[in-house]
């Protein structure tokens, strides 16, 4: 933990022009995969919505990464352990969810 | 009273749904209650208006950015609140008294009304009187423990204090416009889609909790970004404050837990207005999914309601034991896992809603073990006063009384965890008993030791202790009449939410419960008296010092109340409890050879003014006047890019001015001989071994 942080500018990391352009082709390119599979049709539900998933979770990662600049040198030490705690959130989060719903269904035969 | 109105489905052009029609005048409950409040309101603003006071108070308050001041702000109307969820309490006590059905037929409440009440008392209770006494507790306290001059975002927090406040005025309008939600306060579909409650009820709950919700999200990044970079030099975390840790979780929490709500109103709000369907029985959706999303949300809620509370107890506890807390190390950690662990127990709230085996028994469990750090805490402040030279100040009272009430809560709810017990008790009056007696005894008991601790911080004198010392036996004696025989009732079968009941044996426990009522009654009118006693007698109360308690923490350093800027220096820190180490070491109260200039904020009209425009937002929404709903949004967006272009938000306090106010405060202190001085030297010797 970063014990001298007092009133020091964190978190103002600043990106190069390369690195944004670099994270708006990802973010362009994750963003056109799924349109595509889904406007194409070709693939199949199941592998359509996985790989819609991949490129959401992708998405995630570029924006963090090279717009809002998260990384593990120390000043962005609270960002990072922030950012992995909120991930932790979301997964018991989806997880329970999808598990506590599954449960219902199966049990209250809410799908027939 | 939805029942025999007519439903406008039609709206208006101008009018949306609001008609004449749309005011309760066959109501005498009502209609009394409106007078009331309209004549006091009408003597309030004629009685600022006579003494001209207006500009005063929009310069001074409405318009502030001063922490403490938005603190007080917060307490008063929480205050105000907590005295219209009790009266809804009493009449539904007396209500349970009086409605068993051999007697005397169904009361005096009729079912629709009834059900308003209870939603509207569990609505106020925690969103407009918990959470804002605590949101107070947080703005007067935290910057101050922590050395700083403000919060990290003081426009923001007048904003957030606004937009509270804005759903406070939604949820009381909804008492004498139309009516309020009658679905229980967490508003389950399918009884709060459009097609069961058709009418206003259940959009006032969705807007005043909106557009409150939002306000509270935005007070929680505040506040983590103000703790994490804004300590004085030398705080490090493990130096921190225990109610500044406390408050940090809890405002982690806030910011993590908060969008859940906001996005489960959003979309039943969708469901209700433009016919979606994320949680209707048909079409795809599942209501369940709504109890899921809310509990998920709700659980991390009561944590928020009460890890600000433990942290009032410690500070509280350490003060008036004269020792330094008891495993600081092990109190933060236990805080933290409780962070941690409250997102892990959201299905216990719906055990019996049909998840299986596997799923009851994981959430069960995880429910246990979340005890344990609570039960870590409890042996924290045992230890602290074990040998302490415990001092029976009122806050003190408040603290062993929580201790007592608080044990018996929590034990009740180990039992609820265990998922075959649930499936007997869940749903009964043993659930509200339990829930109650944490609540009450857990957080409302912190936020009143808190209030009486940082009275005289906050204010310049302090609470009288006696009748402090009353109101607290009172609320213990009025809260265990009242709710142990609920536990009872909840044995004998006895559910929650009755408007009426045929077994008569109920009826004396109920009278029981309906008699704790008043007993509290008398001890929030105590505590009414206690104030005005208190601000009528304040000159000989007044605190010169600023460290009325012999305390240990920094926020004692400062005069009471401090001045705007809290500190002209800031202090470097070296000790967990840095004022006693100041005081040990004779550095307290010595006034320095040089100021320095300080930056702070100007006052805002921004805040109150996006406020005001979100209620009218939230009005029109709910009566459908689209027009004024497009009008409200626009303001609060005009007046925030008009915010964001003005460049003149901060200024400089200059060293005379400085010197003038810190030289008037050493002047007092010399002027009274400081008591804390001969404090220092009696007790630094026993102290510090």
């Amino acid at each position: 933990m970063n014990t001298n942080d007092t009133h020091s500018p964190g978190g103002a990391a600043a990106g190069s022009l390369s690195e944004y352009l670099l994270g708006l082709s990802l973010s362009v390119i994750l963003t056109a995969v799924p349109f595509a599979v889904v406007m194409s049709g070709t693939l199949g539900e199941t592998l359509s919505i996985i790989l819609i998933l991949l490129c959401a979770i992708g998405q995630v990662m570029v924006q963090l990464v090279f717009f809002l600049h998260m990384n593990t040198s120390s000043q962005q030490m609270w960002n990072s352990v922030s950012g992995i705690f909120v991930v932790l959130l979301v997964v018991i989060l989806i997880v329970g969810s999808l598990w506590i719903m599954q449960h219902l269904n199966h049990n209250m035969l809410m799908g027939h | 009273m939805s029942s025999n109105r007519t439903i406008v489905t039609e709206p208006d052009p101008i009018f949306g749904r609001l008609t004449l029609d749309s005011i309760p005048y066959e109501d005498p409950i009502i209609m009394t209650t409106f007078t009331v409040v309209a004549i006091g309101g009408l003597g309030l603003i004629g009685s600022i208006l006579y003494f001209g006071k207006l500009k005063y108070l929009w310069d001074e308050w409405l318009t502030s950015v001063d922490h403490k001041k938005i603190g007080i702000m917060y307490v008063i109307v929480a205050m105000i609140m907590l005295f219209r969820g009790f009266s809804d309490a009493l009449l539904m006590r007396s209500q349970q008294a009086v409605a068993v059905a051999s007697e005397s037929g169904a009361g005096y409440l009729p079912p629709e009304h009834y059900d308003q009440i209870f939603t509207a008392h569990g609505v106020i209770m925690i969103f407009f009187v918990a959470m804002p006494l605590i949101v107070g507790l947080m703005n007067i306290v935290v910057p101050l423990q922590i050395g700083a001059r403000d919060v990290a975002f003081p426009f923001l927090n007048s904003l957030s204090f606004w937009l509270f406040v804005s759903g406070a005025l939604l949820m009381n309008i909804s008492l004498f416009v139309g009516e309020f939600a009658a679905t229980g306060w967490l508003a389950y579909p399918p009884l709060s889609g459009i097609e069961y409650s058709p009418w206003v009820g259940v959009d006032y709950w969705l807007w005043a909790l909106q557009i409150s919700g939002i306000g509270t999200l935005l007070t929680g990044i505040n506040f983590v970004v103000t703790i994490l970079r804004m300590r004085a030099p030398g705080m490090t975390l493990m130096k921190m404050p225990v109610f500044t840790w406390t408050s940090f979780c809890a405002n982690v929490l806030i910011v993590v837990a908060f969008p859940i709500l906001t996005v489960s109103i959003t979309l039943l709000t969708l469901d209700r207005y433009i016919g979606t369907h994320f949680f209707t029985g048909d079409m795809g959706g599942n209501q369940m999914m709504y109890v899921n999303l809310i509990w998920a949300w709700g659980h991390p809620e009561v944590y928020i309601l009460i890890l600000p509370a433990f942290g009032v107890f410690s500070e509280v506890t350490a003060t008036f034991s004269r020792k330094r807390l008891f495993g600081y190390d092990s109190l933060v950690w236990a805080t933290v896992c409780i962070m941690l662990m409250s997102f892990l127990v959201w299905l216990h709230h719906f055990f019996t809603m049909g998840a299986g085996a596997n799923v009851n028994a994981f959430f069960g469990i995880a429910t246990m073990i979340i005890s344990i750090p609570t039960g870590v805490k409890i042996f924290n402040w045992l230890f602290t006063m074990y040998k302490g030279r415990v001092e029976y100040s009122a806050s003190m009272w408040w603290t062993i009384s929580f201790l007592l009430t608080f044990t018996i809560g929590g034990m009740t709810g180990v039992m609820l965890a265990i998922p075959a017990a649930d499936f007997v008790l869940h749903n009964s009056l043993f659930l509200v008993a339990h829930f109650h007696n944490v609540i009450i005894g857990g957080s409302l008991f912190g936020y009143f030791a808190g209030i009486t601790y940082w009275w005289p911080k906050a204010t310049g004198f302090t609470l009288n202790e006696n009748l402090g010392k009353w109101a607290c036996g009172l609320w213990t004696v009025g809260f265990f009449m009242a709710f142990m025989p609920l536990y009872v009732l909840g044995f004998m079968g006895m559910t929650r939410r009755l408007n009426y009941y045929d077994n008569p044996v109920w009826n004396n426990w109920l009278l029981v419960a309906g008699a704790g009522a008043i007993i509290v009654l008398c001890a929030i009118g105590v505590q009414f008296y206690q104030m005005f006693a208190s601000i009528r007698d304040q000159k000989s109360n007044r605190d010169w010092t600023g460290d009325p308690w012999n305390a240990r923490t920094l926020e004692w350093s400062t005069s009471s109340p401090p001045p705007f800027y809290n500190f002209a220096l800031l202090p470097e820190v070296r000790d967990r409890d840095h004022w006693t180490d100041m005081k040990e070491l004779g550095l307290a109260y010595k006034k320095p050879t040089k100021y320095q200039r300080v930056h702070m904020p100007k006052n805002t009209w921004a805040g109150v003014v996006i406020g005001g425009a979100s209620l009218v937002l939230g009005f029109a929404m709910v009566w459908w006047i689209w027009w004024l709903a497009i009008l409200g949004s626009a303001a609060m967006l005009g007046a925030w890019v008009i915010y964001a272009f003005e460049d003149n938000k901060d200024y400089y306090v200059e060293v005379d001015e400085i010197e003038a106010i810190e030289g008037k405060r050493y002047a007092d202190l010399d002027r009274v001989n400081t008591k804390a001085i001969n404090y220092q030297e009696s007790d630094a010797t026993t102290i510090s071994v």
